[in-house]
């Protein structure tokens, strides 16, 4: 059924509008038709779809190593912390684990992405709200963690930075040291980002009470994440079910009380530090040793010996040309994106590509809390919630 | 971790006529329902103090051609209380019908929707059933198996 655009003939005191696909306030192509009783939103329909491009369908047809620059598209503030999602996933269903110091690389690149979202999250939510300078700031540091992105994986979106079995670099030994350098200069900066907002009153009036979500409704709604957080549900799968080595660190995971956009700011604050912590004791006890599984069977050889042996120049071709098989059988794996639960459900029925790949997105189902959020607010509020929620378009339609 | 072993034993207890098939792989447990009992099940499932599951966190199916019937509709479900996950199964013909799980959780919308929109499954009970991600007047269900991937 097409979206109405008009007064309704039952309700005429009630007027429909629309907001996107092409809104600076909705974080990429994302509608939401309102109906307004004068400044009060009585009626909310978020029409989403616009950035879908079957990628569920498109890893049916390709081998899966092929999908990974896939999961780069999804939620492209975050592209690697998808790609070690996806690994996982099908390190599941192969039944291998990656070595120890991969495992640390992981979890730095999982880190580094939370970090990189929420500073976007900061800068466009607070731009939203009119809080302009905040953008500057957060966009500044957020080049130099793509700064680190690019000089890790060559990219700064693009970054396909797993393979199965391991990942596509090392780190460099220097490298790690200008890690430390963003580690020890991130806590300042978000003290200075606090300044600007935690006890600004406009900022106050702007979020606090706005978007409420009870626990409860959360839950209902299949919210994960920070927004989930924020409404007192101290889940985070880091912590429930831990992935990649996430036992071994300490750190903490913040909830709010009120549920409301405030409490959401405030949880994002506290998981950037909390992030930078866990960077801290992954650059302190990252082990040395490779970053990929030893078996050639499934991880591409190393180049230098691709170029003067038969037997990898053998494997090489049939990776790339073929790709390697997966066993009949199927997992559902979770990993804790900066948006929430990212979870990858593939059967497999042997063969080459997965025979299917669902992706269960975080921000898909945490948008679609937003009709609870906005009726019976004001619209102006409409505009808070979305930025609150944080969503990312690729990563909702995939 | 065992995730779903007890609740799926559980279940084979409490609805022993309803519990078609069970399976495992990589120790995640999963139980294939008779679509009758579909949304009785969800219920329990939710409301039972050892079972506890709080949050359906998808919904989505599989499309079997091959299979009569060839549509198995998998949902998946977290327990906050128990740290555990389950994944439910039943198959239906190509268009369903099966129970909306919309009575019970509010995930279930978007989730049911979108079943919907990628292969043509019917939720009987859904409150708003039309398309989600492909456009209104698009008339092909893509996650159908017999659809390719590129036409032409």
């Amino acid at each position: 059924m097409p979206a109405r655009f008009e007064t309704s003939v039952e309700r005429p005191d009630v007027l429909t509008i629309n907001m996107g696909p092409s809104h600076p306030a909705t974080h990429g192509v994302l509608r939401v038709v309102l109906d307004l009783d004068g400044e009060t939103v009585v009626g909310c329909d978020p029409v989403i779809g616009y950035l879908h491009r079957g990628m569920e369908k498109i890893a049916e047809n390709r081998t899966y190593l092929q999908f990974i620059p896939y999961t780069d598209r999804m939620d492209y503030l975050s592209p690697l912390a998808a790609n070690v999602g996806f690994a996982l996933a099908v390190e599941e269903l192969l039944g291998v684990r990656v070595p120890p110091r991969c495992e640390v690389l992981r979890v730095i690149c999982c880190e580094l992405a939370r970090i990189g979202s929420h500073l976007v999250w900061l800068g466009t939510s607070a731009l939203d709200l009119g809080a302009a300078t905040m953008f500057f700031h957060t966009f500044k540091d957020r080049e130099w963690h793509y700064d680190l992105v690019e000089d890790l994986t060559g990219a700064r979106l693009t970054t396909s930075y797993t393979r199965v079995g391991g990942v596509a670099y090392d780190a460099t030994a220097d490298w790690l040291k200008r890690l430390r350098e963003f580690v020890d200069a991130m806590p300042g900066r978000i003290d200075d980002y606090e300044t600007l907002l935690t006890r600004n009153t406009i900022w106050l009036k702007r979020t606090q009470g706005v978007g409420r979500l009870s626990a409860q409704e959360a839950i209902s709604y299949g919210v994960t994440g920070p927004v989930l957080r924020a409404s007192g549900v101290a889940y985070d799968v880091r912590k429930a079910r831990p992935y990649s080595g996430y036992e071994a660190y300490e750190f903490d995971v913040p909830t709010g009380t009120e549920g409301d956009v405030y409490d959401r700011y405030l949880v994002r604050m506290e998981e950037m530090r909390q992030s930078v912590r866990i960077l801290d004791q992954a650059l302190r006890n990252i082990p040395g040793g490779p970053v990929n599984i030893d078996d050639p069977k499934i991880f591409l050889p190393p180049k230098s010996k691709v170029l003067t042996s038969m037997e990898e120049l053998i494997h090489q071709f049939m990776i790339v040309t073929e790709g390697f098989e997966c066993p009949p059988g199927e997992v559902y794996v979770a990993t804790e994106v900066p948006k929430g639960e990212l979870g990858f459900y593939i059967v497999s029925e042997g063969g080459k590509s997965p025979y299917r790949c669902r992706i269960r997105s975080s921000a898909f189902n945490n948008l679609s809390s937003l009709k609870k959020q906005v009726i019976g607010a004001l619209v102006a509020d409409v505009v808070a919630c979305i930025g609150s929620i944080d969503p990312v378009m690729g990563e909702v339609d995939r | 971790m065992a995730d779903g072993a007890q609740a799926v034993a559980a279940l084979q207890a409490r609805f022993p006529s309803a519990v078609v098939e069970t399976g495992s792989f990589r120790d995640q447990h999963w139980a294939v329902i008779d679509p009758g009992s579909w949304l009785e099940v969800a219920a329990w499932l939710r409301d039972d103090r050892g079972t506890a599951y709080d949050v359906l966190l998808d919904v989505t199916a599989v499309h079997w051609p091959q299979r009569t019937p060839p549509m198995e509709i998998v949902a998946h479900f977290y327990s906050h209380a128990r740290n555990d996950q389950l994944r439910l199964k039943a198959r239906v013909p190509e268009k369903g019908p099966i129970a909306s799980l919309t009575p019970l959780w509010s995930s279930a919308d978007w989730n049911e929707r979108e079943t919907f929109d990628m292969f043509g499954i019917v939720f009987s009970g859904h409150p708003d059933l039309r398309r989600i991600l492909m456009a209104d007047d698009y008339t092909d269900f893509p996650l159908r198996k017999e659809l390719p991937l590129f036409r032409g």
